[in-house]
């Protein structure tokens, strides 16, 4: 098992890892060689202005999409290296996702929803972590509903329970709670902390809300393609503060045209 | 608002461009149908002119039997010589000959094989010389009883030379010819448009095309310099009487052309009839496209709204796309018409033995339909479509687009209404009324019970979509997929209707024909006793004929208890035209058959009880009946028989059987004694049929089998036909799941997010596919067999007793829809599985 510097098992890694879109005039360079490390067991945000490249390096990491450089690991998996059926097969045994938005299948139930990715896989779920997921995720007497019959918050509690239920090496999560009110979102990240506090989940996590940050063990700041600072344990207005500090004009906010 | 409008067509072309193909399809059937036509008659007319140029008069008797075109060939009456010999003398007139021209002149090959024709005749004639447009290739014409000369073509396909004997069956039993001469035609031709022709010394010809001395069919006038045609005619005419025809050449050309041109015009019908089917498939498929398009468009439609559009605008906006979809639809589908009606005119062509084809054209009427159908019925199927984007509200532009599981309550007690009133007016057509209203009832029928059903389809949708699912329940892209088809039953409804309309008409057919079928076997099976059939070649439009001696001959060999043929000929009876039936004696035919019958005097005809009892005819009814040939008599009803006892319905004693337009028998039927084995007597039947080789002696059971054949043939058409509306249909399906994978983008983005593999994301797509096709075929079969029923047993006086259900055939048509659902699956299911998954997620 890989460790990190600090002597902690890793989940996911990046190393030198470029990735540019388009070309000649259009050309867009969205990571200048990011080399970042996630902590097995451990909340990560990663934070940035639009445009800073979070979303690309959580796509990049997640095997959702190629980098030009460089050389990413899920586990002890080179993912740059993996084809579209073995990448497809990483996703559904070690990879979770929860997205911004429409994150459920509506034909399906709530409890269908959980199970798919165990039931594309062929998989089981373990009774007792099926009992402690929904417990956790307070959806027991709503399983049996449709998505449209479910409010966002609950939808992303569901969404966050099928992430859960595969035990994952990783859960990537997108912006989980950009289309939801303060309280649903509230809860949904109390939610994502108990997860890797009580069961030692790791979730990578990229948001551009502070408060969402503070919910992180650690926050990572990508500004124009590269990791411009760390902050270990943050709260709200630290994070506020750092994201001030970058937003100075020395440090340029949109990526630069080469 | 128009700009608008194009901007969101030009935007969604290829969706357009699919639910347009069946318009494209229906218009090519019509226009092509109508170029086809336009073509043909034109064709004829040229070959007429061109076959009587050298005519300038010509006087023909009255046909004895005036038969229309689809009942069969009309048989000329003969004139005597001293007609030639009074035109001839008559001022004006230069020249005056008597022809003989007679169908049923058959060559024997080289091979040994009888020259075939479809369509064009096999003319016997008496050679009268050369006239402006034949040419004598090699040879001579005839001159003696035992010379003949033939015409290029004829020469050709059966490969003879000058001085070759060549074996020629007609109304006599087969001579042998020795062959004196060969002749063309101007232009190099070999042919006047593929007609075989054979050309006798005169008094042959007469004897043995017409069967008599000293007549023939026409006289040919050409009129003397300065004198015009129709002088003679005006002449001519009232000289000779009400029996005879008196014609310029241009006149005998366009009457000839008329009869062919009114076989086309059924073909044409036909043609137009499956066009319709088409067009009404391709109703439901644009009906679709379009409610798909407008449940796209709600948030754009409602932000029209918002701004202040009104309704009227918001239907125009549809509207007028659908006129522009029409449109395209109409110009392609006319060229495409255009093709294929210049592609079915080669066809013709080639099977009528060389016709020279008239130059296409495009006449009006294919121009003004195919625009009047395009945009017609595009515009008809956009209208529910256009009504239901006037309905949308404008806050459906702030909202996120959801789209209501509205209630099935509406569309299902009217399409319960509309099934019953279709079901009615079918019963009514079927057992109640008639005349000309039956096939109205039944054809209204059969359209309204199809919009019924199809109304009543997206509430059987949910319980049998959600039956058949189960079936691919095994994996989870099959339940996705299962899911994903009962998701919007209204959309799966009518893609699956088309589907049944198709499916639904082959399989009422089909219910029919194996009816049809299964009752001759065992009508034959319980009436006909004779074991061996003498049956000749059915593949001609004149049948033909054999030698009555080798009845007589058969009769002589050892085991067999009674030979007998028949003759046939269409007559009429009363006042209609009717097939009538002849045998020399009836007694030998019905002991030869296997019922017994007196014989009939020469005043005394036999009907079968079907027939009495439909001309409320009794035992003694005094009948008027004029042969093809002979003189008008009346026959008085001697005996009634039960239906299918004996052949025909209509029996006619030996002394009539001069005066049918062919005088040999046209099928016989042997007897055996009791416990002589076939196999002991057919080989010697067949070795006396050697110069008959039209004809051949089979058993019972092969007769049977070939009878039936015949309805696999109708069948087997109808599946070709119908394949043009149920190709459509599939369309269709390839339409609703192209849509179906565009509008879940981000849904197939989520699925391979989290782990769905591309072929699992195919498999999902086919079982959708599927589910929706065999749901359709299920219809279509259920439906079918019920109307195929319903139509068997209304015929049940007609013949038709036995219900089957091609319980085969009908399995066949699910596999089928299955296999269709899987091919109209493969291009969705290759667009889903290809999409890219980032840009799905982030797909609005």
């Amino acid at each position: 098992m890989a460790v990190t510097k600090a002597g902690e098992p890793v989940a996911a890694r990046a190393e030198e890892i470029w990735k540019v879109y388009g070309s000649g005039e259009a050309r867009v360079v969205a990571l200048r060689g990011v080399s970042a490390e996630f902590g097995r067991g451990r909340f990560t945000a990663i934070m940035g202005p639009s445009g800073s490249g979070k979303s690309t390096l959580m796509h990049c990491l997640a095997g959702l999409d190629t980098i030009d450089k460089g050389t990413v690991h899920v586990g002890g998996t080179e993912v740059s290296r993996l084809g579209d059926k073995a990448l497809t097969r990483l996703r559904r045994d070690r990879i979770g996702f929860i997205f911004q938005q429409f994150n459920l299948l509506p034909t399906l139930s709530a409890a269908e929803n959980i199970r798919l990715p165990l039931d594309i896989a062929g998989r089981k779920a373990n009774p007792q972590w099926w009992d402690t997921v929904i417990a956790t995720v307070g959806l027991a007497d709503r399983l049996g509903h449709r998505p449209s019959q479910l409010s966002g918050g609950q939808q992303q509690r569901v969404a966050c329970a099928r992430a859960l239920m595969g035990r994952p090496d990783v859960i990537f999560a997108d912006e989980p709670t950009g289309n939801l009110d303060s309280r649903s979102g509230a809860e949904v990240l109390s939610f994502l902390r108990s997860s890797v506090r009580e069961h030692g989940q790791t979730i990578v996590m990229v948001t551009h809300d502070p408060v969402a940050a503070s919910y992180a063990d650690r926050v990572v700041f990508l500004a124009d393609g590269s990791i411009v600072d760390e902050l270990a344990d943050p709260t709200a207005d630290t994070v506020l503060d750092t994201m001030k500090r970058l937003d100075t004009p020395d440090v340029p906010a949109a990526p630069v045209m080469l | 608002m128009i700009r608008a409008t194009l901007k969101s067509l030009l935007a969604r072309k290829l969706r357009l461009v699919l639910s347009g193909l069946a318009v494209i399809l229906g218009v090519m059937f019509v226009s092509g149908a109508l170029v086809l036509t336009d073509t043909l008659n034109r064709t004829f007319d040229s070959i007429f002119a061109d076959a009587y140029a050298s005519t300038d008069v010509s006087v023909a008797a009255k046909p004895k039997v005036e038969i229309s075109e689809m009942d069969g060939e009309e048989v000329a009456a003969t004139l005597p010589a001293s007609v030639v010999r009074t035109v001839q003398t008559q001022p004006g007139v230069r020249s005056a000959t008597g022809r003989v021209d007679a169908d049923g002149a058959r060559v024997i090959g080289a091979d040994g094989k009888v020259l075939t024709s479809f369509g064009p005749p096999r003319m016997g004639s008496n050679w009268t010389g050369t006239d402006e447009i034949m040419q004598m290739r090699s040879g001579r014409g005839p001159e003696t009883p035992g010379e003949i000369a033939m015409n290029a073509a004829t020469a050709e396909l059966a490969g003879y030379r000058v001085g070759d004997q060549v074996p020629v069956l007609t109304q006599q039993p087969k001579r042998v010819f020795t062959l004196v001469g060969i002749w063309g035609y101007t232009g190099g031709r070999d042919s006047v448009s593929g007609v075989q022709e054979v050309a006798f010394t005169t008094p042959v010809a007469q004897e043995l095309m017409l069967g008599a001395k000293d007549v023939f069919t026409s006289v040919t006038v050409q009129t003397a310099d300065g004198v015009s045609p129709e002088e003679v005619r005006d002449r001519l005419a009232p000289l000779l009487g009400d029996g005879y025809q008196v014609r310029t050449g241009e006149q005998l050309a366009a009457d000839s052309a008329a009869g062919l041109k009114e076989g086309i015009s059924f073909f044409n019908q036909i043609l137009l009839g499956f066009a319709g089917v088409a067009l009404f498939v391709g109703i439901f498929l644009i009906l679709n496209t379009f409610s798909i398009v407008v449940a796209q468009r709600t948030r754009e439609l409602a932000l029209l709204r918002a701004m202040g559009a009104s309704r009227g605008q918001v239907i125009n906006s549809v509207l007028v796309e659908a006129v522009i979809v029409g449109l395209l639809a109409a110009v392609l589908g006319l060229a495409a018409g255009i093709g294929a009606g210049a592609g079915l005119g080669a066809l013709f062509s080639s099977m009528g033995g060389g016709m020279d084809l008239a130059p296409i054209g495009v006449p009006l009427s294919a121009v003004i339909s195919a625009f009047t159908v395009g945009v017609l019925v595009t515009v008809v199927a956009a209208v529910l479509p256009a009504l239901r984007a006037s309905r949308i509200s404008p806050i459906a532009a702030m909202q996120d687009v959801a789209t209501p599981d509205r209630p099935l309550t509406g569309i299902t007690v009217v399409g319960s209404l509309v099934t019953a009133a279709g079901a009615a007016a079918l019963g009514a057509g079927l057992f109640v009324a008639s005349g000309d209203s039956v096939l109205w009832l039944i054809l209204g029928g059969v359209l309204v019970t199809f919009i019924g059903v199809a109304l009543l389809t997206p509430l059987i949708s949910r319980p049998v979509v959600s039956l058949l699912g189960r079936l691919f329940a095994w994996s989870v892209p099959g339940r996705l997929g299962r899911l994903n088809s009962g998701r919007n039953p209204r959309r799966t409804a009518i893609t699956a209707a088309a589907l049944m309309v198709g499916i639904a008409l082959v399989t009422g057919v089909t219910v029919v024909m194996d009816s049809a079928k299964a009752s001759l076997k065992s009508e034959v099976a319980s009436v006909l006793k004779a074991q061996i059939l003498i049956n000749g070649d059915q593949d001609t439009a004149q049948a033909p004929t054999f030698d009555p001696a080798i009845l007589t001959r058969t009769e002589a060999i050892p085991g067999v208890r009674a030979a007998a043929g028949m003759h046939t000929d269409m007559a009429k009876v009363g006042a209609d035209v009717s097939y009538v039936v002849a045998t020399p004696d009836l007694s030998r035919l019905a002991e030869a058959y296997g019922t017994t019958a007196a014989t009939l005097t020469p005043g005394q005809l036999a009907v079968s009880d079907t027939e009495a009892t439909e001309r409320g005819w009794q035992t003694g009814a005094r009948v008027p009946v004029q042969t093809s040939r002979g003189e008008p008599r009346t026959y008085t009803v001697a005996a009634i028989y039960p239906e299918n006892s004996l052949p025909g319905r209509i029996i006619l004693p030996a002394a009539a059987i001069p005066g049918f337009g062919a005088t040999g028998p046209v099928m016989g039927f042997v007897r055996l004694d009791d416990g002589v084995a076939v196999s002991a007597v057919l080989p010697q039947i067949k070795t006396l049929l050697a110069d008959s080789p039209e004809f051949s002696a089979i058993d019972q059971q092969t007769f049977v089998d070939e009878q039936a054949a015949q309805f696999d043939q109708i069948i087997m058409m109808i599946q070709i036909l119908l394949g043009l509306a149920i190709l459509i249909a599939v369309l269709g399906v390839v339409n609703t799941l192209a849509l179906s994978v565009l509008e879940r983008t981000r849904e197939l983005g989520l699925l391979r997010a989290i782990g769905l593999g591309r072929a699992q994301t195919m498999r999902m797509i086919t079982v959708e596919a599927v589910v929706i096709a065999v749901f359709g075929a299920l219809l279509g079969v259920v439906v079918g067999a019920g109307m195929g029923s319903a139509v068997t047993r209304a015929l049940e006086n007609d013949g038709i007793t036995q219900l089957v259900l091609p319980w085969t055939r009908m399995a066949t048509y699910l596999a089928l829809a299955a296999l269709v659902g899987i091919f109209a699956a493969v291009l969705p299911a290759i667009r889903a599985a290809r999409l890219n998954i980032l840009n799905a997620i982030a797909h609005d």
